[in-house]
């Protein structure tokens, strides 16, 4: 065995985290690691990088007992980890990004940028990128910044890489990419670490899995003799049957009664990323964007919600026009916004999960000054049950939470003030299975009281399977327009191949 | 595909839109006093305004990369003032023994600082606060609250009062050595990239595996020794020490660096930039004292702060101007 930990344990202010977990990966081998949101994955993964201390239990690494106090000691140990909050520095270069810590010398000191600038393109060919690598990584989207975080992990020679969720905005080609980067790694002997919601694309990658749940680790299956079924059965506690009995997502798919049009936008450009949108949104509707990378789904996002200022094209709110100087107008429109990147644009990291579920409800819940904290307390309460988010208590700082349970309290926090058009730029993002299921349902519901959605995602089920109408999107314009019920993946799959080639190899299995 | 080699200026000048600024505005200032004041481009002004600047621009190198962390170091006017004392004490023994002593003196102070930070983790504010007291406290006991004068006859005062080979200041010649090196640094070594990567965000950093402690006592032990050089340029340059001098240095070092359009949550940063934004600081008071000097209109010292401070203001109003607009046209 590659690595072997056994028994840990690990307390955060004396709630427990793990108890007792272990895993084992043999050298080449691709294993997998999954389990509800707070189950304890990313935990686990941090006390063998160093980041965390461990309470007890023991940690054996290419045949030495590991005592890695630092994510450095652990680096230079062979293990490269792609964390889950990513681990990059926004405001500095591609190259900078990749390359820090083993940047290529001069005379052994001064930095070669040139080489360095070419040794980053080069490892980001590997993963069909070509930008420029001496901009700001923070001005590229979200799923790039991904692919650089991958890209910076596999080029640094280890024995072992973690991945923990690296797909979580990625789209389906550009986990094709990613696939195709694993298998080369484990034809090398390096064996891959990989934590992931998404369970059918571990069947595609994966030798073993190992489920977690509530800290401990309950069982690790070979993938060829497993089911999801199983998988999910055992990340619940669950008997596969009654999981069975209940199916896996709650999306209709069936157009809802949709009342008159709320919102009407017509020939909306922004800037070379946003060309051309169209979009017609009816009380009562949930309209998903669908495309791929680079289409402009969350550049039509931005637009909507005034970010971006529309450079031509008109928005009309019923009926009436209106032109949007900024999120503040959007916002007293009508308007919410859950933006794709939690850590730049969402999370308050040493807040409460109480001060960030409310944050944006603080004006309805005050009067003459005084907030209603009796209120406040009622609905931060129902959030958390609802969406079953996994918190010690509402006064807990949400940095603490998992990275899944992170996401949900800003999903409540759009939902709770209710806005008449709300915007889900990847609302399931790091979700497990059973919490999407629940946040599709609760989305369903909040439709059908009059409410409108649009739903961005780049998991093309959960486009299809969740929105009334789909906008199919293709190189920043709207290009088409599919109607449930009856859609398709492999219709979205090939609406979008008429206009990009090689659409059909894209489906995310 | 990029050609980097191709020189593009466009955005060579968007990157670099804050510190395009300082220049722009420095450059301007110095058109400005060239055309209007007589003696201003004479040989006496231009030595003797490098030489005053000298120890003002070594403080605000060290707080620039203090700055460029994400922390902050008030204690940089205190240890100048203590440093200046142990300067003037050792001056009989020379310039050769004052220098080092009373930069040591600095690179003390500096680890103190570090210590607090890195270690204690105490917010860098807090920490150097509490230098700072320590410091003052320090410099009026070792004095006894007078100044202290030099060693007239060793060679300790040539330092602060001669040039190098009869054209520039011995002091502002230190000072551009530093600044180089420090440029050098910053941009081409492994610790100078550090600095900014934490400035960026200092949970990545340590999770990238970067030696972020490290990078960390670097700065505050490199502002502490450039608050002593500048101890030693004030006692070499008046000749004593004085320990009730610096007051207020810290917000001057402050001033130069963000309007040499370093961020001040760090991460972002030039050193040219902020020797461009100290000598602009020192320029508007060089040109206020021209303009009293031409008996048009004088203007008390308390009313040349505050044209010194609208003056930065607008500045660096513009300059946020400057930056929001690249920002959105690069997005
Ligand atoms: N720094 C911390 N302080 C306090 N509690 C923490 C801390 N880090 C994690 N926890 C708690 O430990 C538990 C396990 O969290 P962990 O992040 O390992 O979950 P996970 O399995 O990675 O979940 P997800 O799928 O949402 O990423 C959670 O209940 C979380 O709140
Ligand atoms: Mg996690």
């Amino acid at each position: 065995m590659l690595l072997s930990m056994t028994g840990i344990e690990k307390s955060f202010g004396g709630v427990p985290a793990l108890r007792g977990a272990g895993i084992e990966i043999a050298p080449g081998e691709v294993h997998a690691l999954i389990g509800q949101n707070g189950a304890g994955k990313s935990t686990l993964i941090k006390i063998l990088t160093g980041v965390y201390r461990r309470d007890g239990g023991e940690i054996s690494f290419a045949g030495h007992p590991s005592e890695v106090l630092s994510p450095r000691e652990a680096q230079e140990a062979g293990i490269a980890t792609i964390y889950q909050e990513l681990n990059l520095v926004p405001l500095r270069s591609v190259t900078e990004n990749v390359v820090m810590g083993y940047e290529p010398k001069a005379f052994g000191m001064l930095i070669n940028w040139r080489e360095a600038h070419r040794r980053t393109r080069e490892i980001l060919a590997r993963f069909d990128i070509d930008i420029d690598v001496t901009a700001p990584l923070g001005s590229f989207s979200t799923a790039i910044q991904q692919l650089v975080a991958i890209a910076r992990a596999v080029s640094l020679d280890a024995q072992m890489v973690i991945m923990d969720e690296p797909t979580s905005s990625l789209d389906a080609k550009e986990v094709e990419i990613l696939f195709g980067v694993i298998r080369e790694l484990k034809s090398q002997g390096v064996a891959v670490l990989y934590v992931s919601h998404f369970l059918d694309e571990l069947f595609e990658i994966c030798d073993r899995v190992t489920v977690m749940r509530d800290g401990q680790t309950i069982t690790t299956r070979q993938l060829s003799e497993t089911t999801k079924l199983d998988m999910i059965a055992d990340m619940l506690g669950r008997n596969p049957d009654e999981v069975a009995a209940e199916g896996m997502t709650e999306f209709g798919g069936a157009a809802a009664k949709r009342g008159p049009v709320r919102l009407h936008a017509e020939g909306v450009a922004t800037g070379p990323r946003l060309k051309r949108f169209d979009l017609t949104l009816h009380e009562g509707e949930i309209v998903g964007l669908g495309g791929l990378l680079g289409s402009g789904r969350t550049e039509a996002a931005r637009a909507l919600f005034g970010v971006d200022a529309t450079q031509s094209g008109s928005i009309e709110i019923e009926g009436a026009p209106i032109r949007l100087e900024g999120p503040a107008e959007a916002i007293s429109a009508g308007m919410g916004f859950l933006a794709e990147d939690r850590k730049a644009e969402g999370i308050i990291p040493d807040m409460s999960v109480r001060e960030n579920l409310t944050l944006a409800l603080l004006p309805k819940l005050a009067s003459g000054g005084q907030i209603d904290f009796g209120r406040e307390r009622e609905i931060v309460e129902r959030f958390i049950r609802t969406l079953g988010i996994k918190t010690a208590d509402m006064d807990q700082p949400i940095r603490e939470l998992s990275g899944g349970n992170q996401q949900k309290v800003l999903l409540a926090r759009w939902l709770a003030t209710e806005p008449e058009i709300l915007i889900l730029d990847e609302p399931t993002r790091g979700v497990d299975v059973g919490a999407k299921r629940e946040i599709q349902a609760f989305v369903r519901d909040y439709v059908k009281k009059g409410f409108s959605v649009v739903l961005i995602s780049s998991e093309f089920e959960e486009i299809v399977e969740g929105a009334d109408r789909i906008i199919v999107m293709h190189e920043g314009r709207s290009v088409g327009e599919l109607t449930n019920p009856g859609v398709t993946e492999n219709m979205l799959v090939s609406a979008l191949a008429q206009h990009g080639e090689g659409g059909a190899e894209w489906t995310r299995q | 595909m990029l050609d980097e080699s191709a020189f593009d200026l466009r955005r060579m000048l968007q990157r670099n839109s804050a510190s395009v600024t300082v220049w722009a505005v420095l450059f301007a200032l110095i058109v400005f006093g060239l055309l209007r004041y007589e003696n201003f481009g004479s040989a006496y002004n231009i030595t003797s305004f490098l030489n005053y600047n000298a120890m003002f621009i070594a403080i605000a190198l060290g707080m620039c990369f203090v700055i460029m962390t994400g922390g902050i170091d008030l204690s940089v006017g205190s240890v100048a003032a203590f440093t200046s004392v142990v300067a003037a004490y050792l001056s009989p023994y020379g310039i050769q023994v004052a220098l080092p002593g009373a930069i040591a003196a600095g690179l003390a102070f500096g680890a103190i600082n570090a210590f607090f930070v890195i270690v204690l983790h105490i917010p860098p504010f807090i920490a150097t606060l509490a230098t700072m007291l320590g410091a003052k406290g320090g410099a009026l006991v070792i004095s006894g609250a007078q100044t202290i004068s030099v060693d007239w006859t060793s060679n300790f005062t040539k330092l602060g009062m001669e040039n190098a080979a009869g054209i520039l200041p011995w002091t502002i010649l230190i000072v551009g050595v530093l600044a180089v090196a420090l440029w050098i640094i910053l941009e081409k070594t492994t610790i100078g990239r550090t600095v900014l990567a934490i400035g960026g965000s200092e949970d990545a950093s340590a999770l990238m595996g970067l030696k972020v402690n490290r990078a960390k006592a670097f700065v505050y032990i490199l502002s502490g020794g450039c608050a002593g050089l500048a101890g030693v340029f004030l006692a070499s340059g008046f000749g004593a020490g004085q320990p009730l001098e610096g007051i207020g240095w810290e917000l001057s070092a402050i001033a130069s660096v963000v309007v040499g359009g370093t961020l001040l949550t760090g991460g972002l940063g030039s050193v040219p930039a902020t020797v461009a934004g100290a000598l602009l600081l020192g320029l508007v008071f060089n040109i206020l004292n021209f303009e009293n000097g031409r008996g048009t209109i004088s203007f008390s010292a308390y009313w040349q702060m505050v044209i010194r401070g609208g003056f930065l203001f607008v500045v660096i109003l513009f300059q946020a101007r400057l930056m929001a607009r690249h920002q959105k046209a690069a997005a």
